[in-house]
């Protein structure tokens, strides 16, 4: 039982908090989040140059080989640093599928591995599915066109899409007039109950997994207005619009599965280091502002609502790693493990975030300071791939159903 | 980072369950569970058995009668007791606050007459800190002891005394110097409570249970030998004391918790009186899954607390947030557990459901939050220790 990092994983923090640190101050991040691109294009690169990008793939694929335990320390500072840039969505979401497809489709790989291009993946739709774990229901049609494919369909709320290169996309093989309507009763979700957390995605007939250059004819990005800046959101619209085999109809539901519990790990520790930064603004100003002639931090009423940030965050902390331990490690606890710590995370971000705002008074409440910021970068989290009750419903049929 | 046991602890846990079974009494698995705590007759024995097991002082060292292990061993440890649900260990105040005060700061003499019979439960202690007035504010306390000769004279007023009633001796602080700023005037000492002048009663709770005492100290005599530390320099080896009651009881609070909840959701999984089960509603799935979450929030940072208290030797602040977390979640555990039982939650001992077995528990958990630090102390300490805010006082 050893529950803490490597000096290797220290060193790493330590080397990306003053990357971040240095390259994106919130001052900084506000600007670009304010203008277009929402990013530092010249970024990329950089964070190729770090080895950030390929850290947890094999080395005989051109990674570093290590694991999500590493890549946590770096998913947690890039959100305490609000990171404008499409990190989470590439290696958090789009990498599973990319690796997945390694033999047969390398350049995807290692183009992100070089820093060349970026990636996002694209599960939801309008009246479709609305998280990964529903992406079984994915109506988008893949028609075989020759030796490739032609996807048709519309993806929604797709992070980052503006900024990446490509989207991995789910999507179905056949015609768009036989998507499933409804799921079949007896395909559970992951989410509105019947199975177990995790166990499998969907309904896993004839799903695949496509990528598509999102610079293509026929893929039209459409930009919408999001409330957190820093991780936009985009619709996908494609008719006919080409795209290359990752993962063949009817084979996405392992990799959709590895890819959420990655996913919902990853988002828990950037949820950390949010919640971290936010409640560093309510100390800092709590310990400066003074009223009745004392420091406001003083006052318990201020003071205990920090204390409870604090420990809420400590908590998903714990929970966080733990999940990430699991996922790196192929424990049978990982599906748990990802919920109780995307539940927990991304609950205890909102809690510093409000409670940050509410202790520094009317400045919190201001758009210069980059608190709203973090506020919105956790109601993200919060939202990803369901709240908390949703996470701790499947939790729920696990415990009670059995 | 590896949250799987090493071979030496895997090893180290199967002997111990395969132990538990031998010597839990017959039929331990399979009884039904009741309100209040583990009998005093049956801790005495199982107390007993645990030091002839080598199992009572695991991480101490060796030439003090110790196990030598190391602290993940003693997690295992309290993690095992309590998931067995183990009678409980009479002399928890020796084990767990006297003998590492002493290890830290007594002298050779004290460690010689105390440690080995703390191990043995022949000397059981309890702690003499709190008073009428002094409460969370602790270096208020105004118990006197005033130099006569080649000692010290004790009068004062004693309270929350858990096993005075059963002890041998206790660990106190008294004023020593009436003069000084109150953090600087106090000295450490160990009482003896069959000295003439010591007198114990017993406080009843809500519960009805009488577990903790008033101790009233009249003209008590204690010798010189008997002060552990400096005189007037008590405060600091109360802090050990201190550090030491929060630093591995999560183990074994945090995995009652689990017992706790394993009990819940057998509870929620039984059909009521008109045939409904009470895991079929939805709020009720929602709070025990928010439990569960909670409860794993615990475990984890119990390891990570253990982590940084083997590789610093010292408690870090994750202690303050389990235990203030902890109590918070037993406390909406037990609540639930009495809405589960609906009218029938009225009802406690015989003839109720588990004999008042969650009645108790219910009942118990409103002290979680006082005792041990009051929930209010411990937001104070991180929000002023661990955060860094300004003092509130």
């Amino acid at each position: 039982m050893d529950f803490a990092f490597s000096e290797e994983q220290e060193m790493l923090r330590a080397s990306a908090r003053g990357f971040l640190t240095a390259e994106y101050p919130l001052e900084r991040v506000a600007a670009l989040a304010d203008g277009e691109p929402g990013w530092d294009p010249s970024s990329w690169a950089r964070l190729a140059g770090l080895g950030w990008l390929g850290l947890s793939v094999a080395e005989d694929r051109g990674g570093a080989g290590a694991s999500l335990v590493d890549e946590a320390v770096l998913f947690e500072e890039t959100g305490r640093a609000l990171y404008p840039g499409p990190f989470l969505a590439t290696v958090g979401l789009a990498l599973p599928a990319l690796q997945a497809a390694a033999k047969t489709v390398p350049e995807a790989l290692s183009a992100v591995l070089a820093g060349e291009r970026s990636a996002t993946l694209a599960w939801a739709e309008p009246d479709g599915p609305r998280t990964i774990a529903e992406s079984g229901r994915a109506g988008c049609a893949a028609a075989r066109d020759g030796g490739g494919w032609r996807l048709t369909g519309t993806k929604r709320l797709v992070p980052d899409l503006a900024i990446a290169d490509d989207a991995v996309v789910v999507a179905r093989a056949g015609s768009p007039d036989d998507r499933p309507r409804e799921p079949a009763p007896d395909a559970g979700d992951g989410v509105s109950g019947g199975q177990r957390p995790g166990a499998a995605v969907g309904d896993p007939a004839r799903v695949g997994l496509w990528l598509v250059d999102l610079g293509a004819e026929g893929a039209a990005v459409v930009s919408r207005s999001t409330m957190d800046g820093t991780r936009r959101l985009g619709d996908l619209v494609l008719d006919a619009t080409p795209a290359t085999e990752l993962v063949a109809p009817g084979e996405a539901a392992p990799v959709l599965a590895a890819t959420r519990l990655r996913a919902l790990a990853a988002v828990a520790c950037e949820a950390v280091g949010v919640a971290e930064r936010a409640r560093g603004f309510a100390v800092e100003y709590a310990g400066q502002r003074e009223q009745f002639g004392r420091l406001i931090g003083s006052y318990q009423a201020v003071s205990h609502r920090i204390a409870d940030a604090y420990v809420a965050t400590e908590l998903a902390r714990s929970l966080a790693y733990w999940a990430a331990w699991c996922v790196a490690s192929d424990d049978e606890q990982a599906p748990a493990a990802c919920a109780a710590a995307k539940s927990a995370a991304g609950e205890a971000a909102v809690l510093a975030a409000e409670n940050a705002i509410q202790c520094m008074g009317g400045i919190g409440f201001t758009w210069d300071h980059p608190l709203h910021r973090l506020y919105k970068r956790a109601q993200w989290i919060d939202a990803f791939e369901g709240h908390g009750a949703a996470h701790r419903r499947e939790l729920a049929t696990a415990l009670l159903d059995g | 980072m590896d949250f799987r046991d090493t071979p030496e602890e895997a090893s180290f846990r199967a002997r111990l369950r395969d132990w538990l079974r031998h010597n839990l009494p017959a039929g331990w698995e399979e009884r039904e569970p009741k309100a209040g705590r583990s009998d005093e007759a049956e801790a005495r024995a199982w107390s007993r058995k645990l030091y002839e097991a080598g199992y009572a002082g695991l991480t101490w060292p060796k030439r003090y009668g110790g196990g030598g292990a190391p602290y993940t061993f003693q997690a295992i440890l309290l993690e095992e007791l309590a998931r067995a649900e183990a009678p409980d260990h009479l002399n928890i105040i020796g084990l767990g606050m006297a003998g590492p005060t002493l290890m830290a700061h007594g002298t050779e003499a004290q460690k010689a007459r105390h440690l080995e019979p703390i191990l043995s439960t022949e000397q059981i202690f309890c702690q003499g800190f709190s008073e009428p007035g002094a409460g969370s504010d602790l270096a208020s306390l105004r118990t006197r002891a005033v130099r006569d000769g080649d000692g010290f004279v004790l009068d004062g007023q004693k309270v929350w005394s858990s096993f005075a009633h059963v002890a041998d001796w206790c660990i106190l602080l008294a004023r020593t110097n009436p003069e000084a700023p109150k953090h600087r005037g106090l000295t450490f000492f160990l009482v003896d409570m069959h000295a003439p002048g010591v007198e114990v009663r017993p406080l009843r709770q809500l519960t009805g249970d009488p577990e903790f005492n008033e101790i009233f100290l009249t003209g008590v005599r204690v010798p010189a030998g008997q002060v552990v530390g400096e005189v007037d320099g008590g405060w600091a080896v109360a802090m050990t004391t201190l550090l030491h009651e929060r630093g591995t009881l999560g183990f074994a609070l945090t995995t009652r918790l689990e017992v706790l909840l394993r009990k819940l959701v057998a509870l929620a999984r039984a059909p009521d009186g008109s045939g409904q089960r009470p895991a079929d509603d939805p709020l009720v799935r929602d709070r025990i899954a928010r439990q569960w979450v909670e409860l794993q929030g615990l475990r984890f940072t119990n390891y990570r607390a253990l982590t940084s208290l083997v590789r610093s030797g010292v408690p870090g602040p994750e202690g303050s947030v389990a235990k203030l977390h902890w109590s918070e979640s037993n406390q909406r555990l037990t609540k639930l557990a009495l809405e589960l039982l609906g009218p029938e939650a009225q009802l406690d001992g015989d003839g109720a459901v588990w004999n008042g077995y969650w009645q108790y528990q219910q009942l118990r958990s409103r002290g979680n939050t006082i005792e041990a630090g009051t929930s209010e102390v411990l937001r104070n300490i991180i929000a002023e220790r661990v955060v860094g805010l300004p003092r509130s006082r």
